[in-house]
């Protein structure tokens, strides 16, 4: 690929890390938006994860695929600090993730879902994404315990923004609803909303079709690529499912077994040997 | 000198050990803070009371009759009170633990009154010769039998089928009852077998302070249940580990004559060990899987 | 004509709340005439039981038994914020009522010494002696915060159970410090076990409510706000809490150090209503019994706090008769409720008054509208001003 050699020379890299995946047009001249390099963590003498590496883009879409126990979740749990790595860095916007907490990395730009969905399930549907705006709200502790005038100046301010921010799933009605009476779809969309209220740059889905019927599972493709087109954030997804993948993954990288086994476009993932090795098992040779 | 204050701390150690058995069990399997486990020692020592100082009757009936009753209460407890509970916030059944401990000990007070009982001596002897030291026979006989207890409870645990039982279902109790394990009855064992425990360590408290009353049970529990999270609750050597350890620091810090302080630095290195250790000493950790 | 169902189609979202009143076509109440109700109401309460009390239709000791409603319901509503709210198990909380008790007391004593204030300007209520009261019940909050802070740092970094048995421990160190701390200082500060004496006796009906009232605001308001929403969100889902970026361990210690202030208020005010403070009255059994309290009432539901409060101790004034079974009555209750209804008897429900009015405004009752469940629950969460 010639434009990734021109794009590796030229953007301000703090570690240069082997990526296919910089589009010129958008990625010169920037540093990627998440960068992880050597990451790997062991759990006791196991290695869950090994050498993985990414650079993204600023408004990239990637995907992360492999068997059932390869490692992705584990991933997703190393780039936000749920789990500290043993090896490795992780760098949001060029800042080095170590150290801080999982907050903290939040607010340097990172959210995700989880693949197990967790809402606030006794909070209402606007509560739940109140939440993620916590830290752009500003008000003082104070402020809000004597109903001073800012209070009410960002409550009614947020509870708009709020509004909008569900607007985008079509989920307005729901504001009031109790998040753990949504139905199972609606659920997985109010954890991605809740993500974006944090005001991410890098959104991470954790199997966001997880038993969605093939109608949501294409609706909620246009609305990933909506998100990436209105928000200008870059997504990093698992899936399972590979209509999902290859329809908006601008990348694909393949994990088996803690390490990524190949990286490319959708198309070459999909003919590439290794991948359907680790998939349907290695074909013996007659 | 020193050698009587290493025997009273491992005597008090002992007992502590005990009850803290008791705890660990319990909670190891239902996740449970007995707050009425404390309460069974002081129903033990009652019926110690009852046997010997009312009836009459020989002291090694009123040992038997004395562990039969805790045994019994303890799986009484967990049928009426806990049993119905078992799919209820965890907080519920705490509170009903609560309400149970509560129960025992107003029911005692108004059954035998507020003030405390004598419970008679078990046995003449107060002291045995051992190479020319005269060592307080009830010392050694409570550091013997909690030797005897926790080993039989650590190969009941690890060799027989209930004790495998018991940690398949202390493990996950839905995989348990799937493998065909009879979690009730694996549950009311490990009450059984937690009382039982209790109630010779009830033996063995009467047997050192001669006597019972109705609140004996709560700054006993407390402390046992302190001794039970030091080891690391769920473990049976932590336990042990842990009641000795209670033992020894209220033994040093009467000895050095503060002892109107010593529930606090028993209290205190309850903190220390937390702050320290999470866990206890001998304690797992569990990872929330993300 | 593919491309037309798909820009036809929106989210498939099925079953959930129903169809409900759009939010411009519902009258709603605008908040300064929501406050403006509750604020009435209160005053209009707090008028009424004074001159009840002033004209004798309710004597000496109901009225005492009152105090302690509202002492009570104090210290409910405030372990409510550390149980029902933030999801953690404190058993500890008379350790930060003694704090407050022995804070607030002493410095009352010392002070009025050197402002030369007298027994009497309390029970008339000089502007002097009402501003020492007020700075004595702040002085016991502080004391009781800093406790809190102190053991919340070790505490909120353990889980459920550990945390319960550490908040114990350091209550009993309270208790065993409040008791002999004399001997180290070398003067008599708590009075140890005897017990420290000549408060003077300045809890009265009035500020006792009062501060009830101030208490149940600040509550209120806290919880209804981005702070109150980040320590819900750590109850409901601790991970998912912090991967939206609440930093947990500081609204963990907020939640704690603002339910161990408000605990040192009551305990000021339990000072100033029985006039002698014992270490041994703030035992492990009195944390039980206002954890039970809340319990009863319903995890998470000021209003049940409140009414159990007030109820479990009223009950045992009534049951004086029969004092012997009165606690073994408790017991057996306490194990039934939890048995056939473990949520407590409120669940999370919470009263609203101006819900009630916008109610009745829309004229939407509870008769005309069963079928929406959902938004019942939606609506269930929290206070509502």
């Amino acid at each position: 690929m010639p434009s990734e050699k021109s794009a590796k020379k030229r953007r301000p890299v703090l570690v240069q890390v082997e990526t296919p995946n910089l589009i010129p047009e958008r990625d010169l001249g920037t540093i990627p938006v998440l960068q992880a390099e050597h990451l790997g963590i062991d759990f006791g003498g196991l290695t869950a994860v090994d050498d993985f590496n990414i650079a993204m883009g600023r408004t990239e879409i990637s995907g992360l695929i492999g068997p059932n126990g390869a490692g992705k979740t584990t991933i997703f749990n190393l780039l936000t600090n749920v789990y500290r790595p043993t090896r490795g860095t992780v760098l949001i916007d060029g800042y080095d993730t170590a150290g801080k907490s999982v907050a903290e990395v939040n607010r340097m730009g990172i959210a995700r879902t989880f693949q197990n969905i967790r809402l606030f399930s006794k909070m209402t549907v606007e509560e739940n994404v109140l939440v993620g705006f916590g830290n752009t709200m500003k008000t003082h502790l104070i402020t809000d315990m004597l109903r001073l005038p800012g209070h009410w100046k960002q409550e009614a301010e947020f509870h708009d923004r709020a509004l909008e921010l569900l607007d985008i799933f079509d989920m307005r009605r729901f504001a009031d609803t109790q998040a753990g009476n949504l139905p199972y779809g609606a659920q997985r969309r109010l954890e991605i909303l809740r993500a974006l209220a944090t005001g991410p740059k890098v959104l991470l889905l954790d199997e966001p079709a997880a038993g969605m019927n093939p109608a949501e599972t294409e609706e909620l493709m246009e609305n990933i690529q909506k998100i990436r087109d209105e928000l200008q954030i870059a997504i990093l997804l698992i899936e399972h499912d590979m209509s999902l993948v290859m329809g908006v993954c601008e990348v694909v990288g393949v994990l088996d077994y803690g390490k990524i086994i190949a990286k490319g476009t959708p198309e070459q993932i999909q003919n590439d040997p290794r991948v359907i090795e680790a998939y349907l098992g290695k074909q013996e040779v007659k | 000198m020193f050698f009587t204050q290493v025997l009273n701390g491992l005597q008090l150690g002992s007992i502590y050990a005990l009850v803290a058995l008791g705890y660990t069990m319990v909670y190891g399997i239902i996740l449970l803070l007995n707050f009425a486990h404390g309460d069974i020692i002081m129903v033990g020592a009652y019926v110690s009371w009852l046997v010997m100082a009312q009836l009459g009757l020989h002291p090694v009936l009123a040992i038997i009759l004395s562990v039969a009753a805790c045994t019994l209460m303890g799986v009484l407890i967990d049928k009426v009170a806990y049993a119905p509970l078992r799919n209820a916030p965890r907080l519920s059944i705490l509170i009903t633990a609560i309400g149970v401990s509560y129960f025992l000990e107003n029911g005692a007070q108004l059954v035998f009154g507020a003030d405390a009982k004598v419970v008679p001596a078990y046995t003449d002897i107060q002291t045995i010769q051992l190479g020319g030291l005269a060592l307080s026979f009830p010392s050694v006989l409570t550091v013997l039998v909690t030797i005897v207890a926790t080993v039989a409870l650590t190969i009941v645990v690890q060799k027989t089928k209930l004790g495998k039982a018991m940690r398949a279902v202390s493990e996950d109790m839905g995989a348990a009852r799937l493998m065909g394990i009879n979690v009730n009855t694996t549950i009311s064992f490990t009450f059984a077998v937690g009382s039982a425990l209790a109630g010779i360590g009830a033996v063995l408290y009467a047997m050192a302070y001669t006597q019972a009353n109705p609140t004996m049970g709560m700054m006993l529990g407390t402390k046992a249940f302190v001794a039970a999270v030091l080891g690391g609750i769920g473990s049976i050597p932590g336990a042990v580990v842990g009641g000795l350890l209670v033992g020894f620091a209220e033994v040093i810090v009467t000895a050095l004559n503060l002892s109107v302080w010593k529930d606090a630095v028993v209290f205190l290195l309850l903190i220390i060990v937390l702050v320290v250790r999470p866990t206890g000493i001998f304690g797992r950790t569990m990872n929330e899987k993300v | 004509m593919e491309e037309e169902v798909m820009t036809e189609k929106r989210p498939i979202i099925s079953a959930g709340g129903g169809p409900r009143l759009e939010g411009s076509a519902r009258k709603t109440l605008p908040m300064p005439a929501r406050y403006a109700i509750n604020a009435v109401v209160v005053l209009v309460l707090l008028i009424l039981g004074e001159l009840m009390i002033d004209g004798g239709v309710v004597n000496r000791y109901q009225s005492t038994v009152l105090e302690q409603v509202g002492i009570y319901i104090i210290l409910a509503v405030s372990l409510n914020i550390a149980t029902g709210y933030l999801g953690q198990l404190p058993l500890g909380h008379a350790g930060f009522m003694s704090m407050g008790a022995y804070g607030c007391s002493i410095f009352i004593i010392r002070m009025s010494e050197v402002l030369g204030v007298g027994a009497r300007d309390f029970v008339t209520g000089t502007p002097l002696a009402l501003a020492l009261v007020l700075g004595g019940l702040v002085v016991g909050g502080i004391c009781a915060a800093v406790a809190g802070i102190i053991i919340g740092i070790p505490a909120l970094r353990l889980k459920g159970d550990y945390l319960a048995i550490i908040t114990l421990a350091f209550a009993e160190i309270i208790r065993v410090v409040m008791l002999n701390i004399d001997d180290v200082v070398g003067f008599d500060l708590t009075g140890g076990a005897a017990g420290l004496t000549g408060i003077p006796g300045y809890s009265s009906f009035l500020l006792v409510f009062g501060c009830v009232a101030v208490v149940c605001f600040l509550t209120h308001t806290m919880m209804k706000s981005r702070h109150g929403r980040a320590i819900l969100a750590i109850r409901d889902n601790e991970i998912a809490a912090e991967a939206s970026g609440v930093n947990t361990t500081y609204y963990k210690t907020l939640a704690f150090v603002v339910s161990a202030f408000f605990a040192g208020v009551a305990g000021g005010l339990y000072a100033g209503c029985v006039g002698v403070l014992q270490p041994a009255v703030f035992g492990f059994m009195k944390s039980i019994e206002i954890l039970v309290m809340v319990v009863l009432g319903g995890m998470g539901s000021m209003l049940g706090s409140a009414l159990s409060a007030t109820v479990l101790t009223i009950l045992p004034e009534a049951l004086r008769a029969f004092s012997e079974y009165r606690m073994i009555a408790y017991a057996i209750v306490l194990i039934l409720v939890m048995i056939f209804r473990p949520q407590g008897l409120l669940g999370s429900y919470d009263f609203s008054l101006s819900r009630i009015i916008e109610r009745v405004m829309n004229r939407d009752f509870p008769w005309a509208r069963r079928a929406e469940k959902g938004d019942e629950a939606a609506k269930e969460v929290g206070a509502d001003a």
